[in-house]
């Protein structure tokens, strides 16, 4: 079936697949780092597999490892995961129309809605004549390929030889920081960041370690206090 | 490592995560979303990531050698090097190897 799909969507599939290419490069080394860090713990490849085709969220998945180490409570996890993925149903609202009419596949495509899909599916216009429904799915399967084949071989790898990954996970913070440039660029508006940045602090003195819901809570509060003068400033609201 | 508590917290994982997805598309089937909701959803991405920034970091520690300057000088290659080459990739990979250096005594500090 797969088969004669491709030979029939043949250009929607060659479309997706020249998109995808900059998030094979992302997502197969980072998903390689998340392999190797859940392997320098310990776990076996499949928890790995698991997580990357059924969760599917990069920054999650990175902060989940520290939720197993540190036997986080499960309502704690919900909360966090909650928090730290929240920015995709912002995703979804910009989708609504697009995914109108994908019929059952619907459910994966929502599934696989990444920053990076997400990005893509919104920043490039694909030509009228190719159906948009195949183009999105072969986009979404292909980008979720990648990650699933590059943290299964970075779980391989990493329990096949001893490799020093000290340091790795910077690439979680180095991410963090390169998405926050991209938006910076974006909106040319630096209050965002202070907001970030302040709840940060503020809640790390208070908190400590679990400093994340109550970062995100404060800096909630902070958006909502400053809403009337960051409205009147710039972009819309 | 205890399985059932890994099934378990991947289990809430999977299922809070899809709900982050699949929220608005329950929600505004066919309305638009209200004021707030548009004022946070152009606001609130600057504002996780930079809190992910500082959570990813929330580990240093400052009171010993060396004082928390590996983070920040990695932190700070980050940043000049997507400044400069405007390439995700390589600012991430390069930023990395520099940290991994850094931490296992690469460059002989």
């Amino acid at each position: 079936m797969a088969i004669i799909h491709l030979m029939k969507y043949n250009l929607e599939f060659k479309t997706a697949l020249k998109h995808s290419i900059p998030v094979m490069m992302g997502y197969v080394v980072l998903g390689f780092a998340f392999g190797l860090l859940m392997s320098s713990y310990q776990y076996e490849w499949y928890w790995t597999l698991w997580m990357s085709l059924f969760i599917y969220a990069g920054a999650l998945q990175f902060a989940a490892v520290g939720f197993f180490s540190a036997k986080l409570g499960l309502i704690d996890i919900a909360i966090a995961s909650f928090f730290i993925n929240i920015r995709q149903s912002f995703y979804g609202l910009s989708m609504l129309k697009k995914y109108a009419k994908s019929g059952w596949i619907k459910p994966y495509l929502i599934h696989t809605l990444t920053d990076e899909t997400y990005a893509i599916l919104t920043s490039i216009k694909i030509s009228e004549k190719l159906s948009y429904r195949h183009y999105a799915i072969f986009l979404s399967a292909l980008n979720q390929s990648y990650w699933v084949i590059g943290s299964v071989t970075g779980a391989f790898f990493g329990a096949a030889i001893n490799f020093d990954t000290r340091g790795i996970t910077f690439s979680l913070t180095a991410l963090f920081i390169v998405l926050a440039i991209e938006q910076y660029k974006a909106r040319k508006n630096i209050t965002p960041f202070v907001v970030g940045a302040i709840a940060s602090l503020v809640s790390m003195m208070l908190l400590g370690n679990n400093m994340l819901l109550g970062a995100i809570l404060l800096s909630l509060a902070i958006l909502f206090g400053l809403r009337g003068y960051m409205q009147k400033g710039n972009i819309d609201g | 490592m205890d399985n059932t508590y890994l099934w378990w917290a991947i289990l809430v994982m999977i299922f809070v995560n899809f709900t982050t997805r699949v929220l608005p598309f329950l929600l505004y089937r066919d309305r638009i979303p209200p004021a707030p909701i548009r004022f946070l959803e152009g606001y609130f991405p600057p504002v996780i990531m930079t809190i992910l920034v500082f959570y990813s970091l929330k580990d240093i520690d400052l009171h010993t050698t060396p004082y928390g300057i590996y983070e920040i000088s990695a932190v700070a290659v980050t940043i000049i090097l997507h400044l400069i080459f405007k390439n995700f990739l390589l600012s991430i990979f390069a930023a990395t190897l520099f940290y991994m250096g850094l931490k296992q005594g690469w460059f002989g500090i």
